[in-house]
């Protein structure tokens, strides 16, 4: 039975090219119905008020399900460029998670470090890295200073500079 | 066209629509093994049987387990276990089967690696095995989220910030694998998804691809010894069952399955009644809670090797051994380049080769349970890289091997 060869390999890369258009689509779809749902991305802000604070007491607060370590130094505590400043006093306000693979780190006032159990990272008040596997100091989130109180989320202009800078990373 | 008669009994009817003889003679019947095998040849159908108890007390958990972030917890410490009938009893085969499996799954792992039945034409049974030996490690983590305990939790925050992938910071790669920035409902409920769907059909269908993988090259022997099988098996067929090599399947070599099997199952319900709380962290009893981490977190004994391989390097270096050590397996038959296909024992350097192998997964499992302080440290970095060292070793080690002639 004779067949036109051209129409064949026509059928064929038609039937091939539509399907594999449909499958990139399919795909696609799939990947947005794994994305953060609306109401995930938009519960992203916080405001927490620090004129509670006592000096190297670690507090820790929740914003988008993380931990934040908000930490108040005392006078004698070494100065460094990530300390935010609200009122008159200087504070770390980070991400309380270890940069390695996510654990919340413990903090030792008397030692005035942070240390990961799960791997054995350390951070000092600023959030620098004293020990690794962390291979980058504690992220420092958004956040905007009004009066006594930081809004997380928001990314005020101390921020920014501080991003720029890449301090907060 | 078929050509039908009229049936002379239900076995000619079925026979004629679905030639039930012919398949029992391909499958059963006429499926030749060697008879110079050991105990060790069971491992397959413990494996299967396992697989079996995990697929039947799944299904009875399915009934009363919640994959919600508020319901999980007590739908499983609760309800499965103390309101349901018997509920305790499918957990505990579960979590125990699930610990189990993998201790058959290495010994399966290392019968192959001794007696080199991955090489010579059975790479692909090798391959086919690694691939489940893959999938059976993500049916495992995502099952483990299921509780929503602490060590869910932790274990689930760990290891979806793998995927992080080091210092490319992959955070949204992250995110959507989460599908919230960190593990939630939405989490959960996917792994759920995976867990009682998409992945048991993965393993099903590759169980499928690895029996059908065994059937040209047959079933290796504790001798390496190159057996016509067509031969062997005309000399059983004619009768000749004394000087054959081979046996049959059914139930020839069933019986010796099933003689193992008798023994694996004294110790496995000796352990889902006696000891299942080996299989169940202490640490997991507690509800998930994002704000605090557990003083310690570490896998199920099973992934500790590995997990050990990771710990002790900095972080890009320590993702990268990571890596290695979950690949590097499937390597294997090409990275041994003697053309030897007998048991480790007859091999030589091959024979230190193996034993280093199995002492130094020992060890990292060992080490991978201490916390990373102080010594340990130490030792978990020396183990990790003697591991590393091992498999670039073995293409060099094998290369000097002397071909062994005959059998």
């Amino acid at each position: 039975m004779a067949v036109k060869k051209e129409r064949r390999d026509f059928l064929g890369l038609a039937l091939g090219g539509f399907t594999t258009l449909g499958g990139i689509a399919v795909l696609g779809a799939a990947k947005r119905t794994w994305d953060p749902l609306p109401s995930v991305k938009s519960a992203g802000f916080t405001t927490i008020d620090v004129s509670g604070a006592q000096p190297n007491v670690l507090n820790v607060e929740k914003w988008r399900g993380k931990p934040i370590f908000i930490l108040k130094k005392t006078a004698d505590m070494k100065k460094d460029d990530r300390d935010i400043i609200v009122g008159k006093d200087r504070f770390l306000i980070c991400i309380g998670l270890c940069t390695h693979l996510g654990c919340i780190p413990s903090y030792y006032p008397k030692q005035l470090k942070f240390i990961c159990a799960c791997h054995g990272g350390q951070f000092d008040t600023a959030g620098r890295v004293l020990k690794s596997p962390p291979p980058i100091p504690l992220y420092i989130p958004p956040f905007k200073v009004e009066g006594t109180k930081v809004v997380l989320g928001e990314a005020g202009e101390t921020f920014k500079k501080m991003e720029a800078a890449g301090l907060t990373v | 066209m078929a050509h039908f008669t009229k049936a002379t009994s239900i076995h000619d009817w079925l026979n004629q629509r679905l030639a039930v003889d012919k398949v029992e003679k391909v499958l059963a019947t006429e499926y030749w093994i060697p008879k110079n095998i050991n105990f060790l040849w069971a491992m397959g159908m413990i494996l299967a049987v396992t697989f079996g108890l995990l697929l039947i007390s799944g299904i009875f958990l399915l009934m009363y387990y919640k994959p919600d972030t508020k319901l999980a917890f007590d739908s499983v410490n609760y309800t499965i276990m103390s309101q349901v009938g018997y509920g305790w009893l499918w957990r505990h085969v579960h979590a125990v089967a699930a610990s189990v499996v993998f201790l058959i799954i290495y010994i399966h792992m290392f019968t192959a690696i001794y007696y080199g039945s991955y090489k010579k034409g059975r790479e692909m049974i090798w391959i086919s095995g690694m691939l489940l030996f893959v999938t059976f490690s993500a049916e495992a983590f995502s099952g483990y989220m299921l509780p929503w305990g602490q060590m869910s939790y932790w274990a689930g925050m760990v290891i979806t910030n793998i995927f992080s992938m080091g210092s490319l910071n992959l955070n949204g790669l992250v995110e959507w694998i989460r599908g919230g920035y960190v593990p939630g409902d939405a989490y959960l409920t996917r792994f759920f998804m995976l867990h009682v769907v998409l992945l048991p059909l993965v393993i099903m269908a590759l169980i499928v691809f690895h029996f059908a993988a065994l059937r040209i090259p047959h079933v290796n022997n504790q001798d390496g010894e190159e057996i016509d099988f067509e031969e062997e098996s005309a000399k059983y067929l004619a009768g000749s069952t004394r000087q054959s090599k081979v046996i049959r399947f059914q139930f020839d070599f069933l019986s010796k399955d099933i003689l193992v099997l008798g023994f694996f199952f004294i110790f496995f319900f000796y352990l889902v009644f006696y000891h299942f709380e080996f299989a169940m962290d202490p640490v997991n009893f507690d509800p998930a809670n994002g704000l605090k981490t557990p003083t310690h977190i570490y896998p199920e004994w099973y992934f500790l090797w590995s997990y050990e391989i990771l710990r002790p390097f900095p972080k890009n270096p320590g993702l990268i051994a990571f890596g290695f050590a979950q690949v590097i397996f499937f390597l294997l038959p090409f990275l041994d380049r003697s053309p030897n296909a007998v048991p480790a024992g007859r091999r030589g350097i091959f024979k230190v080769w193996f034993w280093l192998l199995l002492i130094n997964m020992v060890a990292l499992t060992i080490l991978g349970k201490l916390p990373p302080v102080g010594i340990y440290t130490t030792y978990g970095t020396i183990a990790a890289y003697f591991f590393i060292g091992l498999w670039i070793a073995l293409p060099i080690v094998t290369k000097l091997e002397k071909p062994i002639g005959g059998k």
